[in-house]
Order: structure tokens, then sequence, then C-alpha cells
């Protein structure tokens, strides 16, 4: 992996050639990723992979037009060409007379997320802990499926205004899915830092709950109490990002059109908006290399604030929070960085208090169904349980939901503390467990 | 490239490689898009590098590499061993391939227009137009164009002597007129949702779309739906457009057919499946009207799974999925074509990129034309509701329980098409539901749909998968549970 240094030697490379073309401004982003994945099933390692790669993406403005140009090839030549490439796209469209000027110099708070010993995992580190996970499995009676990876990224860009902003980190993750007869469940961590979880308690953990699971009976679908865990959780109110994005409520599609300053939630619902926070990852700066801001989006059920990259603030008379996505796009920007203010209840009080109810582990293909409403349908998987006086009975066939999230928001009785979460259908937030009321189920499914 | 190829083969082999093969790619991507008229993305890229995979000590490693020199892709080949001598530590056996030929070959895939030739100009001016005549329709909130090409040359070289070029052009378009009226967005799209029409074609497929001609309807019908009634919540029929018909073929048969999934390859990722080995050839997946190909050859079409060779050096085939209503065929690769009682893999490996492992992928899952005309078939409707554009999705991790909405409805009574419905959704098990399977269009209202954001994998690969389908009507259909609140 190289250092900061060697890619800003390439952003100065392309600013010097650059000069020479009829470009008025120029922006570039330098992007290198190293990355490893062990992938097992059927107790074994199956897939092993590793890549290693360098991106370079210019964006050259000229007499009011803008456009971009990726390469990962980064001989003089071929930077020469992607230049050209950029300002042949940019001259083919009419002048945008929206588009401001690149940023100047700007200064960023410092964050650390780069963790050597994550960094220099190796494939037999990785194969060990495997080992570890199916030799348990197989002990158990049961099988393990999973994927163990680590890596590193870093990011570099500057512009022919001086901006110069670096940022690197690593990231690690374990999954796992224990399998008995037909029952399943699973466990997942991710963070900068490997020694953050620990492999062998997260495959104990789905290897309980997979026993748990078996021998499942059917429910009539209708509207439940469920506890929903920090996983299930974070996968559907990971679907309201962009709504709080300043250009989707330009473009009349956000769900909090008309509903801004109005009590929208329930008064336990705050969701901020912080890459600072010590649980998250990400660059503290957005795709125009504007400093990251953090954001109160809701205040006790409250829509209070969006999110503005440049060209939205400038429209709105804000000041730009950078949230921004690499120019040209049509999205605008979006919170990366969701943090949900917790509670202090904890799964097991959730369980203890709730008469009837169920509890779900993850839920699984979730898609919008109506986006003004919020609507959003999938299904719970990899262990469903009932909840019966206090204490979990029985396992449970899965269920599809419809639900609004807007109505799920005003629902919420308990909050667990507010954890890194990770799923599979939104990226890592920091969410709390839930217990929320008349949780509408439709139908169910075979197992 | 072969003698990159080759090198990092000859490495892999001295590291104890006992079988190892090497893709270099180099992928071409121009997108443009525009939203209430203006220019949205405007961009292009290019990606070259190499990506082997290796059998050491009976497991199996990959390792990627854009350093395209002879130093580089050595060191990427001896990680590559390195990789399967650890995942040897946790094998419960050795990885065994079926066989298969050497090919040496090279293949493009036909096109009339190279996109990347077309003057940029003349491609935004197509969109601008398309843009504009959207916003014309009062009650247009937001207009939505975008066209996507991709050039795609492989080099795909192997142990036992394969060396086989492809060139592939894809080109994908579509519009879309989204309104927002009364608490209520409501959106139309042309000639697909998400993105459009996708093929293995030239600029031509962009041409035969006729963006000009649909703008203005599909804008209007987006204005409109607001005030058409509630699809009601009801069991009935429903008779499916063309394209919201390939998704269902993608999510209800394509996935759960994938031998990967079967064998619980994917079990904590993309789910497992319902298809497990025992019902090969003993289950009754559909009515007998129903036939299934996977076909991954030109002659099917142009397809985004259309190809001469799969990413593991396996020429392209057509494989029976269901045969009058019988499940009979997976799709394999060559660690798995054995499982199954094949000599042979049913060449369905394919990869995203130089930087990733190729896996078991869809090519074109397609259903079989029928003899009714569309016409014939709503005259012989008495009550139905027709049902276009997919607007959500969703199905369970073993592929049983799905619900599909989608972007528009029409009540179908008395074998005419009638009042318009908005928020139409249906849902069921999939072999219930392919079973009340009774009405088939033929092959003048049949359709190669491009699908052109499959995900699977882990890291996730993404992949365009071909999906041929006629409308058809299906029986004793739940429909509108999605809308709901009981």
């Amino acid at each position: 992996m190289s250092d900061f240094s060697a890619h800003r030697r390439i952003i100065d490379t392309v600013l010097r050639l650059a000069k020479s073309t009829v470009a008025d401004e120029t922006e570039v982003h330098v992007e290198e990723i190293s990355g490893a994945l062990t992938r097992f099933a059927n107790n074994a390692i199956h897939q092993n992979v590793a890549e290693h790669g360098l991106t370079v993406s210019i964006r050259t403005v000229a007499d009011g037009r803008t456009a971009r140009a990726t390469t990962n090839r980064i001989d003089q030549d071929s930077l020469r060409a992607t230049i050209e490439t950029s300002l042949t796209l940019a001259r083919s469209q009419p002048k945008n007379p929206r588009l401001l000027p690149l940023p100047g110099r700007q200064r960023y708070r410092r964050v650390n997320r780069f963790i050597k010993r994550t960094a220099e995992l190796t494939p037999e580190d990785r194969a060990r802990a495997v080992r570890r996970t199916c030799d348990l499995a197989v002990k158990n009676g049961q099988v393990a499926a999973g994927i163990f990876s680590s890596g590193q990224n870093q990011m570099v860009m500057g512009n022919s205004r001086g901006l110069f902003a670096g940022y690197r980190e690593t990231h690690a993750e374990f999954s796992i899915t224990m399998q008995e007869g037909a029952a399943a469940s699973w466990a997942k961590a991710n963070s900068a830092n490997v020694r953050d979880f620990d492999p062998p308690k997260l495959a104990a953990r789905a290897s309980e709950k997979a026993h748990l699971a078996c021998n499942a009976r059917e429910l009539a679908p209708g509207r439940y109490t469920v506890i929903l865990e920090p996983a299930a959780v974070l996968d559907l109110v990971g679907f309201l990002f962009y709504d709080f994005s300043a250009t989707a409520l330009e473009d009349k599609r956000s769900c909090l059109n008309d509903r801004m300053d109005t009590q929208l939630l329930g008064k336990n619902i705050s969701i901020s908006d912080n890459v600072y926070h010590p649980l998250q990852l990400g660059a503290p700066f957005d795709g125009e290399g504007i400093p990251r801001q953090r954001v109160l989006l809701v205040d006790r059920g409250v829509p209070k604030n969006l999110v503005y990259a440049r060209s939205t603030a400038k429209r709105a008379g804000k000041k730009p929070t950078g949230h921004g996505f690499a120019l040209p796009t049509e999205y605008g920007e979006a919170p990366m960085n969701l943090v949900f203010s917790g509670g202090e209840s904890s799964l097991e009080k959730m369980i203890a208090s709730t008469d009837r109810g169920l509890l779900v582990t993850r839920l699984w293909y979730i898609r919008e169904v109506d986006p003004y409403e919020k609507v959003m349908t999938g299904m719970t998987r990899d262990g469903l349980f009932l909840v019966e006086n206090g204490r979990v009975t029985s396992a449970i066939r899965n269920f599809r939901f419809n639900q609004s999230l807007i109505e799920m928001l005003r629902n919420v009785e308990l909050l667990g503390p507010a954890v890194r979460a990770t799923g599979e259908e939104a990226f890592e937030m920091v969410v709390p467990a839930m217990k929320v009321r008349n949780f509408h189920f439709s139908e169910v499914t075979k197992f | 490239m072969w003698d990159l190829s080759t090198h990092a083969i000859d490495t892999a082999q001295l590291r104890g490689a006992s079988y190892a093969d090497v893709r270099v790619m180099h992928i071409r991507q121009r997108d443009l898009t525009t939203k209430n008229g203006q220019v949205g993305t405007l961009a292009q890229s290019e990606s070259i590098g190499l990506g082997i995979r290796v059998l050491a000590n009976g497991a199996w490693g990959f390792a990627s590499t854009d350093r395209l020199t002879r130093e580089g892709v050595a060191a990427c080949g001896a990680q590559a061993v390195s990789i399967a001598k650890a995942s040897a530590l946790a094998k419960r056996g050795d990885v065994v391939l079926a066989a298969e030929d050497a090919y040496i070959d090279s293949w493009q895939s036909p096109f009339r227009k190279d996109p990347f030739e077309i003057p940029l100009e003349t491609q935004l001016d197509l969109l601008l137009a398309a843009d504009a005549a959207m916003r014309k329709i009062k009650g247009v909130t937001l207009s939505e164009t975008g066209m996507q090409f991709r050039k795609i040359d492989s080099w795909f070289a192997s142990s036992i002597g394969s060396r086989i070029h492809q060139r592939k052009i894809i080109s994908g378009c579509g519009i879309a007129a989204t309104s927002f009226q009364d608490e209520e967005i409501q959106k139309r799209s042309y000639p697909n949702s998400f993105g459009g029409q996708y093929a293995l074609q030239g600029y031509e497929l962009v041409e035969s779309l006729e963006l000009l001609k649909h703008a203005p309807r599909i804008a209007e019908e987006a204005a409109a739906v607001h005030s058409a009634a509630q699809c009601p919540e009801k069991t009935g029929t429903v008779v499916l457009g063309a394209s919201q018909l390939g998704l269902q073929i993608h999510e209800s048969i394509g996935h759960p057919i994938e031998l990967d999934r079967v064998l619980g390859q994917e079990a904590n990722f993309a789910g497992t499946s319902f298809l497990t080995l025992d019902k090969l050839n003993k289950l009754r997946y559909a009515s007998d009207i129903v036939n299934v190909v996977a076909d991954a050859r030109l002659d099917h079409g142009p397809g985004l799974g259309t190809f001469a060779y799969d990413d593991e050096g396996v020429p392209a085939q057509c494989t029976d999925i269901i045969k009058d209503g019988q499940f009979r065929g997976y799709l394999s690769n060559r660690e798995t074509a054995h499982l199954v009682g094949l000599q042979r893999s049913s060449g369905t490996m394919r990869t995203e990129s130089w930087n990733r492992l190729p896996i078991i992928r869809m090519t074109n899952i397609s259903l079989l034309p029928g003899n009714w005309s569309f016409d014939d078939l709503i005259a012989d409707t008495d009550d139905a509701i027709l049902m276009e554009t997919n607007r959500s999705w969703s199905i369970d991790d073993r592929r049983y329980q799905f619900q599909f909405s989608t972007e528009i409805g029409w009540e179908i009574k008395g074998g005419k098409k009638g009042r318009m419905l908005k928020n139409p959704s249906y849902s069921g098990i999939t072999t219930d539901f392919w079973n009340s399977c009774d009405a088939i269009c033929k092959f003048d209202e049949w359709t190669l749909w491009g699908t052109p954001n499959c995900g699977k994998g882990q890291p996730m690969q993404t992949m365009g998968t071909g999906h041929g389908a006629s409308p058809a009507r299906f029986r004793n259909v739940r429909i509108g549970a999605a809308f709901s609140n009981q």
C-alpha cells in the first residue's frame, strides 16, 4: 500500500498535465484498495481471495461545464488521455449555470481509523479462525458458513485551487451462519480493529441461536410487538438515509417533503449524522473535499435539518454540511454516518417486559413499497422467536412484513444502547435494539 | 496479454498449483444521465487488471492485481498459491473439476453501432429531449433519463491450454417520470424500471427504443395514476407484463437453480434454495405449459447472459430448467457438475471484473413463448388485473415466498382492458404460483429483458442477466397484500 506522499505525487502530476490543456480547473481523486476475504461453507473454506487496485479519477471544468473520467493506469500517457477524456465529455454538454468554482484549501478534523494489526492480518490468521468456528459447528452437529475479511483503503484528493485531503482506514469483518437441519441463525461484526470482535464468540452465539431456531412453528400473520436486534433495526432504518438529502427534497422524492419541523416520529427518536462518532468509519470530508459536519437530523421525533452539498446549500441559503457526492452527480448528497440516540434497556429487559411478541434476529431482501409513507417489505431470517410472558418460548416460521418506517418509529416502546450494527441491506450505522408495537407481518413462508 | 497470463500461470504452477486460470480484463464504461433538464452524471471509466485462480493442496486461492508487469503478475500468481495453501488449513476434501477441453478462440458480440463512437452530443441531445418531453406534462415533478455503455475485453488462459479472447459491447437506456401529489409519490418508467433495458448490443438498442415517442405517455401515466383506484386486496387472476415476468423468473427460478446456493455456499449471504438435490427430475415446478431454459448462446438473443465461453473456459450452452412443468436442471460449474450427475459443467461461471472470482451466475434464464396473442389473452379473461413495470421486489432466502409490486395496473373485465389501478401488488409461494400459469403469449410479444444489477457473492459482485418473457396469466394469486394494513 502506498503512502499519502505517493498519492500526492499522482495528484500533482495530473494537475501539472492539466495546466497544458483547456481545463479551467481540475480535481483529482486517488483511491487505493487492498483487501482479502476468506469465505467458508459446509464447515470448510471454499473461496479465498485477495485484491489490490488503485484508481485515479479526474474531474475537469472548462467553460462552465464539467465531467469525470477514471482510470487505473497511472503512467503519464494514460493520465494525460484521461484528462482529455474528461474534457471531451465536458465539452459535449450545454453550460451548467449552477456549476460552482472548485473549493479552496480546507481544514479537517483528524480521525485515526488505521489499525496496524488489522492491516497485517494474513490468510493463515483468517484460516485458523475459520477452522476454529467450523470445528465448533462439527462438534455441535451444525453446518457453518460465513466470511472473515480484512483490508485497508486510502483515499486522497486534491484540486487546482490548492485543496488537499487524505484519509485511510482499515476494516475487518466476521459473519457467520450456523445451520442445524432446516434451522439457522447468524451473527456478524465489523470494525476498523480486528481485535474489537471475537470470531469464536460470534460463532458460539450463532450456534446457540441456531439450536433454539429448530422446530419452528407457524403463526398467523398480523400485527405483533417485535423486539428488533440492532442488525434488524439497521437494515430497516438504513433506508431512510437518502430522505435527509436536500436534493431529495428538491426532487420531491423524500418522505420528508412537507414534513420538516413536524412531530413525525416518536419523542424517543433522535438521529444525527456524525462521522466523528467513535463507532463510525469514513472520511472526514466529502466528494468535493468539504469537511463533514455533525448534523442533528431528527430531534426528539421532529425532522430538523438536512444535509447539503455546496450547490444545494447555495440554493437553500445554507452552509454546506460536507455530505456531497463526487461531482458530477444528480443525487447531490446524503448522510452516510447515521447515529441513533439509544436508550438504557437491554434485549433481556425487552424480552422480560413482553407478554406476547416476536424476537427478530435479522431481516432480509428489504425493498421500498411506498416511498412517501416509507412502507418497506422484506422477510425475517435466521432466527425468529416467540416471546410469551417475558421469555422466549419457541421458534417461529419466517414472516414477510409490510411496514411503514414512519409508523414504526412512532411505535418504539423501548430502546437499547446504540451500538455499531452491521447487516446486509444498509451500510453500517450506530443504532439501538428496539421494542416496537404493532409491527405488521402480512404473510408467512414455509420455513 | 497472453504473455502475462502465461507467466502468472507458470509462476503458480512452479509454486505448487495443480490447476490455474487467469482472466485479464479491460473494462470501459460510459454513464450519462439527466434530471429535470440538466445533465446529471457525465463520466467515463476504464479498468484493466489480472485475476488468477489456482488449486493448490486441493483448495482454492484467488488473487488479483492492476500491476500488469511480469513482476506484478508473478507476485499475484504466487500470492494466489499461498492463499490456496491457507485455504487447505480448513478443507474437508479436495476440489475435483469436471473434465473440459482446451479452446483457442476469439469472439466478439455482434453490434451495428459502437456506442463509444457515437458523438456524446447525439447521446445527450436525445436524453435531454426525452427529459423535456416528460417535463411538459402537468403533474410531473421529476424527470430522469440515462444511458450506460460498456465495452469489455477479456483474455482467459488456463493451465489446461485454453486461450480465449472475448469482446462484449453492452448498452442500456431508460427514462422515468415521477409525480408527487397529495402525499403520494408515483413513478412510471420506460422501457423498464431501474435503468431501462440492457442488452448485448450497440447503440442500435437505444435507437430501437424510440424514447421520444414514449416519454409523453409515461409522463401522463405518472400524473394520472394518482387519481386511479387503489388495487383491491383479494385472491384472483393476474396478467403480468413481460418485463415484470422477467424479474419474476429471475427471482423465483433463476436464483433457486444456482447450484452453489443449493449446496449451501451462499448460506451466509445470498441464501440457499428450496430446490434441494432430491427434487431434480421429480418436482412439478410449474404447469405443463411452462418451459424455461438457461441459454447463453447467441442463438437465444443478445442478452446480458450471452457469451461464447464462461469465465471458466466452458463453451456457452442451453440447459433445460423446466420442461413441460417438470424441474430438469441446475446452473453448474466444473466443481459442482458431478454432484448432479453431470459429466460436464453447464457453463455458468461468470465474473464482474478482473478483481473478482468467477461464481455460478444466471445466463439468460428465459420462459419460452406460448401460443397466445396478447389480444386473445385479454379477450379470454373475465376478471383480472394486468400489472406492468416493476416497482418493488422481495423474496425469502430460500426462494419460496415472494412479493412484487408494479408501477401501474389495469382492470380486465369481461375480456376488455378497463380502468387504471394504482399500487398493484401480488405475492405467493414460488411453485404454487408457477403451477397456476394457464396462458403464455407467443414470440411476437416476447422480449429478452436485461437485468443489469444482480448482486451475489462476497465480496459482492454485480452481474447482468437475461430473461426472455412474454405476458402470461396466473390464477388464484394473492393480490394487494403489500398495501393492506391488517
